[in-house]
C-alpha cells in the first residue's frame, strides 16, 4: 500500500506543495531487474512515436504524441481510463487496422523504418513486436499447440525444433516447471494466472524484440500480479516492453520510464522515480495524487 | 404515493379473462406440433412394432434381426406355398446404402463449400457483401426440392456427369444415379451448412482473433488456425444436421437417384432410396395390410430413428460449444 505523504498534508500546504519541485513522494520498492532512475537518454530508441494523431472515424482520441521507447527497459503507460493507453499502445503493431474506420496520422519508427506505412507488411512488423492483452486468451488447444502457435504460422514444422522453442519460452515465461509434465493437455484448464503467463510465453515464441501489454494483470489476484510483475522485470533484459496499467503502484514497481496520457494527450514523460517524487505538471501530480482518475 | 386509493394497482383475477384466453390459445399452439410428433410416432410403432388390435405389425412378421442384416430387400408376401427363390426379403441394406451414398456424396459436396462460405461471410466479407449473401443465401435454402430433381436429371446428369465421365475415363453411365442426387442434395443443404457455420464461426470471441493477428498470422491463418478449430464442435453439429437433413431428403432422390433397389457403393449407379421407397410403395395398390404396406412404416421408422439420433448428437454437441464460450 502506497500512502503518498503528500495526502496527509493541509490544503494549503499541498497548494504550496504542488508548484514547489521537491515534492517527496513515496513510492513502493522496484522489481528486481528494473531501476527507475536509469538515463535513458543514453539507451538507443527502440520506438520513436512522432507527431501521433488518431482517429476513430471523425472522433479524434490522440493529440500529437512524442514518445521515445529507449530499448531493453520498460515504459508504462498512466492515466485515467479511456485517455488512450491502448489506442497508443495498439498503433505500435497497428493492431487498431483491425477496426473499420480508424485512421493515424505522424510517424512511429521502429528499427528506423516508419511502421504507419502501407508498405509496411504488417504480419511481419507483428512478430516483431508481440502483444499480451488484458484478457488472457489462451487458443482452445493444447499448451504445446498455442506456444508453438507462432512458429507453426511462420513455417516451422521440425518437431524437435519446435520442442525446443516451446520449452525456453515457458522457461522465459516463469511457466515450465508448472506445465511441463502437462504440455498435452487444454490450455483452457490453466488458471487465469497461469493462461497469462502462457500468452506471453506465446508472444515470446515468435522472437519479438518488443512487448506490448495492455494491463495484463489487471484481472489477476496479487499472487499472480507479483509473478507476472517480477517477470516483467526478467524479461526487460533482453526486450522492450511498453505496458498500460491503470494501477500506479505497479506502474512504479515495474518501469524505467512512465508516461502519463490525459484526455489523448501525452502529457508528461520521464523517469519512473521522477514522474512519481517530482512531476513537472500539475495535472500529472494530481493524477497520482489520486486527486482525480 | 401515500395518497393513491389501494386498491388502484390491485390485480383483480376475474378482470382478465381475455389474459386467459389468450394464454390458453398459445399454449394449444406450442401443443399441436409436440402432439403431432407424438402421433407419427404412435402410427409408425403400430404399423411397424406391435399392433394390439387383429392385425400384425411389421416386426410381428419379419425379425428386427433379419432388418437389419440381410442384403436383399423383395417386399412380397411370404407363403408356404410359393418356392423358396421367390420368398420376400426384408434387409433394408440395399435401401440404406442408396440413402446412405446420397448422403455421404452430398456432404462431400456441402462440407467444403458451405463451410468455405461461411468462413468467406464470418472473416473476410464486410457488412455490405454479407447483407448481401446472408438472404441470398436464405432464398436457395427456400427453392421447392422438386426443382433441385429436375435440376440434377436433366442438367447436371447430361450436361456434366455424362459427357465427363464418357470423354474422360470412358464410362457410360444411365440417366438416374446416385451421384446426380447426392450432389443436388448437397448443392441443396450447402445454404443451411453455411448459415449455421457462419453463425458459429461468429460467436468465436474476438478477443481470440486479436490474439491470433498479433502473433503475425494472416487473415487465412486466423480462419484456419484459430477461428475455424475454436468452432469446431459448432461446425461439427451443422455438419451432422445437414447430414440428417439429406437422409430425410426425398423429392430430389426420388427424381434423380432411380428406381433399382441394390446394395452396392457404386455412386453411378441408379439406386433407390429409403424415402424413394416410400414414396414409390405409397403410390402402390396394395391393401393396407399387405406386408408392403407396412414395411412403409418400418423404413419410416428406421429413418425416424436415424434422424433423431444425429440431431440429437447435433443438439448436444451445440450445447456444449456453448457452454465453453458463454
Ligand atoms: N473501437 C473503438 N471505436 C470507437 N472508439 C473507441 C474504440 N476504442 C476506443 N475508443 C475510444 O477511444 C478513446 C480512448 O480509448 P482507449 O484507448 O481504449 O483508452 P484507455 O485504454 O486509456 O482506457 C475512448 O474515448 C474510447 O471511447
Ligand atoms: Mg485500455
Amino acid at each position: 500500500m502506497v500512502t503518498f505523504i503528500e495526502t496527509l498534508r493541509s490544503p494549503i500546504e499541498r497548494k504550496a506543495m504542488a508548484t514547489s519541485p521537491t515534492t517527496v513522494l513515496r513510492v513502493p520498492p522496484a522489481v528486481a531487474g528494473v531501476d527507475r532512475d536509469m538515463d535513458m537518454s543514453q539507451h538507443p530508441a527502440a520506438i520513436t512515436a512522432r507527431g501521433m494523431n488518431f482517429y476513430y472515424g471523425e472522433n479524434q482520441v490522440l493529440f500529437d504524441v512524442n514518445l521515445t521507447v529507449p530499448e531493453r527497459s520498460v515504459t508504462a503507460l498512466i492515466g485515467p481510463s479511456g485517455c488512450g493507453k491502448s489506442t497508443f499502445l495498439r498503433t505500435l503493431n497497428r493492431m487498431n487496422d483491425l477496426i473499420e474506420g480508424t485512421r493515424c496520422t505522424g510517424e512511429v519508427l521502429i528499427q528506423g523504418q516508419n511502421i504507419m506505412e502501407p508498405a509496411v507488411d504488417v504480419v511481419l512488423l507483428r512478430k516483431h513486436v508481440g502483444m499480451v492483452f488484458q484478457k488472457s486468451t489462451p487458443f482452445p488447444k493444447s499448451i504445446f499447440d498455442n506456444v508453438a502457435y507462432g512458429p507453426r504460422v511462420a513455417g516451422e514444422r521440425n518437431r524437435a525444433i519446435l520442442a525446443d522453442l516451446v520449452e525456453s519460452c515457458l522457461q522465459k515465461a516463469a511457466l515450465w516447471e508448472e506445465v511441463k509434465d502437462r504440455l498435452g493437455e487444454s490450455a483452457m484448464a490453466l488458471s487465469g494466472g497461469q493462461q497469462q503467463r502462457l500468452c506471453i510465453a506465446r508472444a515470446l515464441a515468435t522472437n519479438p524484440q518488443i512487448l506490448l501489454m495492455d494491463e495484463p494483470a489487471s484481472a489477476l489476484d496479487p499472487a499472480s500480479t507479483s509473478r507476472i510483475e517480477d517477470l516483467i522485470g526478467e524479461l526487460c533484459a533482453n526486450y522492450t516492453i511498453v505496458i498500460v496499467t491503470h494501477n500506479m503502484q505497479q506502474a512504479s514497481r515495474v518501469s524505467h520510464q512512465t508516461a502519463f496520457f490525459f484526455e489523448g494527450n501525452l502529457v508528461e514523460v520521464g523517469p519512473t522515480t521522477q514522474i512519481f517524487t517530482s512531476p513537472s505538471q500539475k495535472k500529472t501530480e494530481d493524477y497520482i495524487t489520486g486527486r482525480f482518475g | 404515493m401515500s395518497t393513491a386509493r389501494p386498491s388502484m394497482f390491485q390485480r383483480s383475477r376475474s378482470a382478465n379473462p381475455k389474459e386467459q384466453l389468450i394464454h390458453v390459445l398459445l399454449l394449444c399452439c406450442a401443443l399441436v406440433s409436440i402432439l403431432t410428433t407424438l402421433g407419427i410416432v404412435v402410427v409408425l410403432l403400430r404399423s411397424a412394432v406391435y399392433n394390439p388390435g387383429p392385425k400384425t405389425a411389421f416386426f410381428e412378421e419379419v425379425s428386427l434381426g433379419e432388418f437389419l442384416t440381410d442384403t436383399r430387400w423383395k417386399p412380397v408376401e411370404r407363403s408356404q406355398l410359393s418356392p423358396e427363390a421367390d420368398q420376400g426379403h426384408f434387409g433394408i441394406w440395399p435401401l440404406l446404402s442408396g440413402t446412405l451414398m446420397v448422403a455421404v456424396i452430398a456432404s462431400l459436396v456441402s462440407v467444403p463449400t458451405g463451410l468455405g462460405a461461411a468462413i468467406y461471410m464470418s472473416e473476410y466479407a464486410g457488412p455490405r457483401e454479407r447483407s448481401f449473401l446472408k438472404p441470398v443465401l436464405e432464398i436457395l435454402a427456400g427453392i421447392p426440392t422438386v426443382v433441385y430433381g429436375f435440376f440434377a436429371l436433366h442438367f447436371i446428369t447430361p450436361m456434366i456427369l455424362q459427357p465427363v465421365l464418357k470423354h474422360v475415363f470412358g464410362i457410360e453411365i444411365g440417366l438416374f444415379n446416385v451421384a446426380s442426387a447426392g450432389i443436388v442434395v448437397g448443392i441443396m443443404v450447402t445454404p443451411m451448412i453455411a448459415s449455421l457455420s457462419e453463425d458459429v464461426l461468429r460467436s468465436v470471441p474476438r478477443s481470440l482473433r486479436e490474439a491470433g493477428y498479433a502473433l503475425g498470422s494472416t487473415r487465412f491463418d486466423v480462419s484456419m488456425r484459430v477461428v475455424v478449430p475454436a468452432a469446431l464442435s459448432g461446425i461439427l453439429a451443422a455438419f451432422l444436421l445437414a447430414f440428417s437433413r439429406a437422409i430425410g431428403e426425398t423429392m430430389a432422390v426420388t427424381i434423380a437417384g432411380g428406381h433399382k433397389v441394390l446394395f452396392s457403393v457404386n455412386p453411378f449407379e441408379e439406386m433407390r432410396t429409403m424415402t424413394g421407397y416410400m414414396v414409390h410403395q405409397s403410390f402402390g395398390d396394395n391393401s393396407a395390410d399387405s406386408i408392403q404396406n407396412k414395411s412403409i412404416y418400418a423404413i419410416g421408422l428406421a429413418l425416424f430413428v436415424i434422424t433423431l439420433s444425429i440431431n440429437i448428437a447435433s443438439q448436444w454437441i451445440l450445447r456444449k460449444f456453448r457452454e465453453v464460450y458463454q
